[in-house]
């Protein structure tokens, strides 16, 4: 039995959801007899395979380069799974959108209230630009399952991979459901 | 009063003639979701997700201000209500600011426990992110216009059980939001008496006790019925 | 005031009337571009000319044809002037004792009138429209009274139901039904409304009628009045029409002087007083539950229904409600009989409509024809078609309402037949597109006006429209997916289904038609999916 190839993948998020899946304990040795992890914040991988099975992705869609990586992602992935609140809704990082594009939102931060040298963070290849206005990961490309929850709690985590390592489309129960 | 017989979702049930399609679904521990409307208060209809199909009629009825009649067929469930339920709820998840994760009534929102119980998990369309206040000007409470439906619980509550009417809807369309006394800070509103029903009435936390973080605002919404009921019932008079 | 007093002031009005007559229109399409001017020219030439006791200047009510205004008429049966200037003032007046008049004159002939068949326009044009004594000249009044003396208000509804009268708002209601469901229930304070908040972007029915004949709705309300037990009657304009609302109190206070409104009207017991309330402005106003709010002094939103205002309208009491255009019928559906209404227009439509014929159409204006009439006729033939172009599409019912393309033009004009195709009669607002325009953008137009016309109380108007205005932003302006499409139809339905009032269950019209005719204008600016935008899920291979 070939195992399945998972990912995970932190883009604007605050990589809550990831601790979470540490929260899996000692689950994640049963997972770990199941999945080749391919890529993850939590091991050294530089670059996003070209063949994933399923991957878990937290964080909205923030900036240039997690938009980058959505569409890499989702070329390379058979099933996504938006990861939590942020990839859902864009939740806590989305809250800069009511207060204006980008550059509206730099400004006062950079610029009004800088110190000495007051400048936008624009180094370029470095810093990654924002976009104007954060987005759920769906809005970016098509996702295949959401896992709501700010963070999503280990049970919940569980049981969307359970159902998929059994072979079937991932069920949340009414509580495992809620947002926030 | 005379008692008529109807179906509700294949289950006979009885009820009182006038009594609405909402009151005696409940009786009958059948669940038709609702966000406007609150026991002991007035109905507003405006929520919209209580509509059900009744045979016979063509159009979608809300059962908060549909009267029960003799031999009605009433269905709450079918795949269409379903999805507009859905996607009214969409609606109102676009509309402001609902991120629950830093709300005060984070696991004791309505709108929250709706989204989950009736499967809508994501919004497909796109979130207005309106810039909108937050008036902490009261000594005791505050309202967060982000997190507000603009279900006029708080609205009815204040005018109906309280006698104040220091609340009420100014604006319209999208732009319509509720005010204190002639949209004032709310802590300049002479008329409002800070007995704090709107608060328990507020279904979301656009309505909070000042102090509260995320996840304290727990609300009694129970009491507004209980005062309505005694009070008519003269509960407190010997 | 009786019967023989009311024929005395007729014909001594008649007798006072000059031979010739220069009907100048002073409703408000010809007031902006001059009427006014012209007016006084002529009564200042008719005054230099020394032919006070042969010529007068009248200033009239609407003359149909707005789209060539200022217009004069030199009556009786004299020609019908264009474009008139205050600088042709005396060779109009001229005219009028015989010399050739050096001034545009409009063909009389030509389908654009001599298709019209007018009742609610009946007096409309022909009369001073601030005089109550050539509104009782021309047989004003005569309705109420014979209902007042001759007829019981049982029998007044039994006419109106005869007459298979429908309501103009829009909806098509029998109006009869509606009387008779008010007459029915139990005496006590009733009101009659008469609904003047026409809002339709292109349409000017109503207020052209208020502006040139208010007698005729003052006294379809009278009756309406007796017929249904009610002796409070409110009209509700918008502000937006404030000359409608000036010639409609000044008529009211004629009225009351002579006895023909106020107490004991025509010395009979009954009394009916009417009083003018002004919109502010919204939109969902025109809505009757909202109208009713408005006119109690509340928040203009509407309400459930049930309770039909018929039950329980303005302060919980059975009212009324009914179109400027219903009441202005009522009058001559009472002096011809019912036989004779319901002789005109199709078996369901009875009568004639007043439509505003605006858009790419040559003759814009006021045109009243009998139901039944087909829409190629009042736009081709009447409107002239498109000026060095061709139809596309008529929008009718405004935005409540929605396109009919050009294939369907034959379709008779009536209640049913413009539903089956997708629209509805509406207030009459007709709107002629020519093949330059755009469909999108109008859906989009007309949502835009729905989104900022919410009352804000239920969620599916609120939100839904500006859900919909940016679905429908996004395409028009090619940044929209396939995707964003099948929201938008998911949208639609479930906005019409789930709004609490009229506004919102008819807003997604005007999407929903140009979608069924004219679908291919949206998928052309459909942007196309990128390789990874419109990835379906994969089986997985799972373990």
């Amino acid at each position: 039995m070939d195992k399945l190839k998972f990912a995970t993948v932190w883009l604007g998020g605050c990589s809550g959801c990831h601790m979470s899946f540490l929260d899996l304990d000692e689950w994640l040795i049963e997972l770990a007899d199941r999945v080749e992890l391919v890529y993850s914040p939590l091991m050294d991988a530089k670059k996003f395979p070209e063949d994933v099975d399923v991957v878990l992705v937290e964080g909205a869609v923030a900036n240039q380069e997690n938009e980058e990586m959505a569409h890499r992602l989702r070329k390379a992935s058979r099933y996504v799974i938006a990861f939590g609140d942020c990839a859902v809704t864009g939740n806590v990082t989305a809250l800069r959108n009511p207060l204006g594009l980008a550059l509206e939102v730099l400004r006062p931060v950079y610029l009004e209230n800088g110190d000495a040298n007051p400048r936008l963070p624009d180094e370029k290849g470095i810093v990654p630009v924002l976009l104007d206005r954060v987005l759920p990961l769906h809005q970016v490309i098509p996702v295949d399952c959401y896992l709501p929850g700010c963070p999503p709690d280990a049970p919940r985590i569980r049981a969307v991979l359970q159902d998929l390592l059994d072979g079937k489309v991932p069920q949340l129960s009414v509580e495992q459901r809620y947002f926030g | 009063m005379s008692v008529v017989t109807l179906t509700i979702d294949e289950k006979i049930v009885s009820a009182q003639e006038g009594q609405t399609l909402l009151d005696v679904a409940r009786e009958n521990a059948i669940d038709i979701p609702t966000l406007c409307h609150l026991d002991g208060v007035s109905e507003a209809a405006a929520c919209r997700l209580c509509l059900v199909e009744v045979v016979g009629t063509s159009r979608l009825l809300p059962a908060c201000v549909t009267r029960a009649a003799e031999g009605m067929v009433v269905h709450t469930t079918t795949p269409k209500l379903v999805e507009y339920r859905r996607m009214i709820l969409e609606l109102f998840f676009t509309e402001r600011n609902h991120v629950c994760s830093v709300c005060v009534a984070n696991s004791a929102c309505e709108l929250q426990a709706l989204a989950a119980s009736q499967g809508m998990i994501h919004v497909r369309l796109d979130y207005l992110h309106p810039h909108l206040p937050v008036d902490t000007s009261h000594q005791q409470f505050g309202i967060d216009h982000n997190r507000c439906i603009l279900c006029t619980r708080c609205v009815r509550a204040c005018d109906e059980i309280e006698g104040a009417h220091t609340w009420d809807v100014a604006g319209r369309g999208i732009h319509s939001r509720v005010i204190t006394d002639l949209a004032q800070p709310w802590g300049e509103a002479t008329s409002c008496t800070s007995c704090g029903k709107c608060v328990q009435a507020c279904p979301t936390g656009a309505l909070f006790r000042q102090g509260s973080t995320v996840a304290e605002m727990q609300k009694d919404r129970e009491q507004l019925a209980f005062l309505v009921r005694a009070r008519k019932e003269k509960q407190w008079i010997s | 005031m009786d019967r023989s007093e009311l024929n005395d002031l007729a014909q001594r009005e008649r007798a006072s009337w000059k031979p010739a007559r220069l009907h100048c229109c002073t409703a408000s399409g010809c007031l902006a571009t001059g009427a006014e001017g012209v007016f006084k020219a002529m009564k200042q030439a008719i005054t230099d000319k020394g032919l006070t006791d042969r010529v007068q200047a009248v200033g009239v009510g609407c003359l149909g044809l707005c789209g060539r205004g200022p217009l004069v008429q030199l009556a009786p049966q004299g020609p019908l002037f264009e474009q008139v200037s205050a600088e042709q003032a005396p060779s109009m007046v001229g005219a009028a004792v015989g010399e050739s008049p050096h001034a545009a004159i409009l063909d009389t002939a030509h389908p654009f009138f001599s298709s019209q068949l007018k009742i609610v326009c009946e007096t409309s044009g022909e009369i001073d429209s601030e005089r109550i004594e050539e509104y009782l000249a021309l047989g004003g009044y005569r309705a109420l009274h014979m209902a007042l003396t001759e007829m019981t208000p049982a029998e007044v509804v039994q006419t109106i139901s005869q007459s298979g009268l429908r309501g103009r708002g829009g909806a098509g209601y029998p109006t009869g039904l509606k009387w008779a469901t008010v007459a029915k229930m139990p005496p006590g304070p009733k009101y009659v409304v008469c609904n003047g908040d026409e809002g339709d972007p292109g349409a000017f029915m109503d207020r052209s009628v208020m502006e040139s004949d208010p007698h005729r709705v003052l006294e379809g309300m009278a009756i309406a009045g007796y017929a249904v037990g009610a002796t409070q009657g409110f009209i509700y304009v918008r502000a937006e029409y404030p000359l409608a609302v000036e010639r409609l109190r000044k008529a009211i206070n004629q009225a009351k002087k002579l006895g023909v409104l106020g107490s004991g009207v025509f010395e009979t017991p009954f009394d009916f007083r009417v009083d003018v309330r002004i919109g502010a402005g919204a939109f969902v106003c025109g809505e009757e539950t909202a109208l009713m709010a408005s006119i109690e002094g509340r928040r203009g939103s509407p309400r459930p229904r049930p309770p039909y205002p018929a039950e329980m309208g303005l302060w919980d009491r059975p009212t009324l409600i009914n179109n400027v255009e219903t009441f202005a019928n009522v009058p001559t559906i009472l002096r011809k009989g019912a036989d004779w209404f319901a002789s005109i227009g199709t078996e369901k439509s009875k009568g004639t409509k007043v439509f505003s014929l605006t858009g790419k159409v040559r003759n814009t204006g006021l045109v009243e024809v009998p139901m039944g009439t087909s829409l190629r006729h009042i736009v081709e033939v009447m409107g002239g078609g498109v000026e060095g172009g061709s139809v596309k599409a008529v929008q009718t019912g405004g935005p409540s309402g929605g396109c009919i393309p050009a294939e369907f033009l034959d379709t008779s004009v009536d209640y049913e037949s413009l539903a089956q195709l997708g629209s509805i009669m509406g207030s009459g607002g007709m709107i002629v597109m020519d093949q330059t325009t755009n469909m999108v953008e109008v859906a989009r137009f007309f949502m835009e006006f729905c989104m900022d016309e919410s009352c804000g109380k239920c969620i599916p108007c609120r939100v839904g429209t500006v859900q919909m205005h940016r679905l429908l932003s996004k395409i028009a302006e090619g940044k929209a997916t396939s995707t964003d499409l099948a929201l938008l139809e998911q949208l639609v339905p479930m906005v019409s289904e789930t709004s609490l009032c009229g506004l919102g269950q008819t807003a997604p019209n005007p999407v929903k038609s140009t979608l069924r005719y004219f679908r291919h204008e949206y998928e052309e600016r459909l942007r196309p999916m990128t390789s990874t935008n419109g990835r379906v899920p994969l089986p997985l291979r799972l373990a």
